[in-house]
C-alpha cells in the first residue's frame, strides 16, 4: 500500500503542473480578452466575443482532444498555408513535450475565456466617477487603469475567480483522457492491478485537500482585501 | 483677468440641445454660483468646461489659453492634447458623489495625483496634503480609509484632493446635493473660507441662500439658456425678471 500512495504521490506533480501552468498563463490572457472585447472597434470585440463564445460553448474534454489529434489533419489539408505547414511539419506529435504543451495550450484558451468574462464584469463593475475622477487629477489612462481602476477591480473579481481556480483543481483530471500521465491516469491504471478502490479513493483525498488549501488561502486574501468597502 | 471665459458654448446630445449660445466670464478671485431648476443644462456647462463632455461650438478660454475654439473653418475644435492636460492641471473639479478613490487612504487620495502626475516628491506632496487636511479639520482621519468618514468628510478630503494640485480656478458640481442636509453646513463653510482666500471658483448648487452669501455673480439658467446673469444683489431683488423671481420664490426663506 506505501508503494501506491508513493506512486499516487509522484503522480500528483504532473497535476500540479498543468494546474499552475493554466493559471500562470490564462490570468494575463484573460486580463488581454477582457480589454479586447471591450475594444471600442466593433469588429475585435466581436471576434473576441465569437471566441468566448466556443470556449465557453464546447467542453474543455472536446477541446483538449481537438488540440492533442488535430496538427495532422491541419498539415494535410489543402486550405493550410505554406508557412503554417512548413511549421508544423516539424513538429514531432508523439514526443512528451508536444502532449503537453497542445494540452497546457487547450486549458489555457479555455479558462482565459472564462477569466476574460470575469474581469469584464469586474472593470465594468467600476463607477464611471472613478475614471472622470482620474481624469480631472489629470491621470493618463493608463496611470488611471493601473492605479485606480485596477486595483479596485482585483478585490472584485476575487470570490468569482478563486471559483473558477478551485474548478481547475478538479478539471485537471480531464487531461487523463488524451491520455496524459497525471494523478487521475494512475488511479484509474491501478484500480484492476490492486482490486481495490483505494487508489482512486487516494486521487480523490488529493483533489479534496487541494482545492480546501485553496478555499483557506482565498477566503484569508478576501479578508486580506477587506480593509475598504 | 478673466480665468475662465465662456462664448456661444452649445452643446447637444443626439436632437436635444442642452446648452445654447452660453457667455459669461470668470474674473480671478470670483466665486460664481450657478443655479437653476434640474436638466437646465449646469452640470452639462460644467462638465464642458471641465472636459468631461466634449463640447459643441463655441469657445471656452481658460486661463489665457484657447481649449475649445473656432478654428479655420468657423468650427470650433479643441486644443492639442497637451494644452489640454496642461489646462486640466490648472483646474480642479469637486463632484456630487465625492468619486474619492476607495482603496486608498484620506492621504493617498490627496497624494496620488501630486506624485505620479505633477512628479512631486512623496515627502512634499505629504506635507502639503497634512496642511490641507488641518485647514478642512480633518488631520487625524489621514490614515482612514473614505468609507470610515462620512459624507461631509468625504466631501471635505475631495476638496482637499482637488485644492492639491494648486488650481486656478475650483468647480463644484452641486456638492452638497448627496448630503443629508444636517452635513451640508459643513461643505459650505468650506467652500465660504475658500472664498474668503481668494479662490476663483464656480459652484453648480440648489443651495440659494449660499450662493446669494458667497457668490460675487450669479448664473441662472434655464432650458440650456442663461436666462439672467449678474450679482446676487440684482437677482435676489425687485428688478430681477419674472422667471427668476418665480424660480426663487420656490425656495422659501429666501
Amino acid at each position: 500500500m506505501s508503494s501506491l500512495f508513493g506512486l499516487m504521490l509522484e503522480y500528483t506533480i504532473p497535476t500540479l503542473k498543468i494546474f499552475a501552468f493554466t493559471l500562470l498563463y490564462s490570468i494575463p490572457l484573460g486580463m488581454v480578452v477582457a480589454l479586447l472585447k471591450m475594444c471600442r472597434f466593433k469588429p475585435i470585440s466581436w471576434l473576441t466575443n465569437i471566441y468566448i463564445l466556443i470556449m465557453r460553448g464546447t467542453p474543455l474534454l472536446l477541446q483538449l482532444i481537438v488540440a492533442q489529434y488535430s496538427v495532422p489533419y491541419i498539415v494535410r489539408s489543402e486550405l493550410c498555408p505554406a508557412f503554417l505547414k512548413a511549421l508544423l511539419e516539424n513538429v514531432d506529435i508523439r514526443s512528451e513535450d508536444y502532449t503537453f504543451n497542445m494540452m497546457l495550450f487547450a486549458f489555457v484558451l479555455n479558462y482565459a475565456a472564462y477569466f476574460a468574462e470575469i474581469f469584464r464584469g469586474g472593470i465594468e463593475s467600476i463607477p464611471k466617477g472613478q475614471y472622470e475622477a482620474a481624469g480631472a487629477l489629470g491621470f493618463g489612462k493608463l496611470q488611471t487603469f493601473f492605479r485606480i481602476i485596477l486595483p479596485q477591480v482585483i478585490k472584485r473579481v476575487v470570490p468569482a475567480s478563486s471559483n473558477e481556480i478551485i474548478t481547475l483543481v478538479k478539471d485537471t483530471s480531464l487531461a487523463s483522457a488524451i491520455p496524459y500521465m497525471e494523478i487521475m491516469y494512475i488511479a484509474k491504471k491501478q484500480v484492476p492491478l490492486y482490486a481495490s478502490l483505494m487508489p482512486l479513493f487516494m486521487a480523490g483525498v488529493f483533489y479534496f485537500a487541494f482545492a480546501t488549501v485553496l478555499t483557506v488561502i482565498f477566503s484569508y486574501v478576501e479578508k486580506k482585501l477587506d480593509y475598504y468597502r | 483677468m478673466a480665468i475662465l471665459e465662456i462664448r456661444n458654448l452649445s452643446k447637444s446630445f443626439g436632437s436635444l440641445n442642452v446648452l445654447n449660445d452660453i457667455s459669461f466670464d470668470v474674473e480671478k478671485g470670483e466665486a460664481v454660483a450657478v443655479i437653476g431648476p434640474s436638466g437646465s443644462g449646469k452640470s452639462t456647462l460644467l462638465r464642458c468646461v471641465t472636459q468631461l463632455e466634449k463640447a459643441g461650438g463655441g469657445t471656452i478660454r481658460l486661463c489665457d489659453t484657447d481649449m475649445f475654439a473656432p478654428g479655420p473653418n468657423g468650427k470650433s475644435v479643441y486644443a492639442d492634447k497637451q494644452t489640454l492636460r496642461d489646462i486640466r492641471l490648472k483646474t480642479g473639479l469637486v463632484f456630487q458623489n465625492f468619486n474619492l478613490f476607495p482603496h486608498m487612504t484620506v492621504l493617498r487620495n490627496i497624494t496620488e495625483a501630486p506624485v505620479c502626475v505633477l512628479k512631486k516628491s512623496r515627502q512634499e506632496a505629504q506635507d502639503t496634503a497634512m496642511e490641507l487636511l488641518r485647514k478642512m479639520g480633518l488631520e487625524s482621519k489621514a490614515k482612514s480609509y473614505p468609507c470610515e468618514l462620512s459624507g461631509g468628510q468625504q466631501q471635505r478630503v475631495s476638496i482637499a484632493r482637488a485644492l492639491a494640485l494648486n488650481p486656478e480656478i475650483l468647480f463644484f458640481d452641486e456638492p452638497t446635493s448627496a448630503l443629508d442636509p444636517e452635513l451640508t453646513g459643513e461643505i459650505l463653510k468650506v467652500i465660504k473660507e475658500l472664498a474668503a482666500d481668494g479662490m476663483t471658483m464656480v459652484i453648480v448648487t440648489h443651495e440659494m441662500g449660499f450662493a446669494r452669501d458667497v457668490a460675487d455673480k450669479i448664473i441662472f439658467m434655464e432650458g440650456g439658456y442663461i436666462v439672467e446673469q449678474g450679482e446676487p444683489e440684482q437677482l435676489f431683488g425687485d428688478n430681477a425678471s419674472e422667471r427668476t423671481k418665480q424660480f426663487l420664490s420656490r425656495y422659501s426663506g429666501v
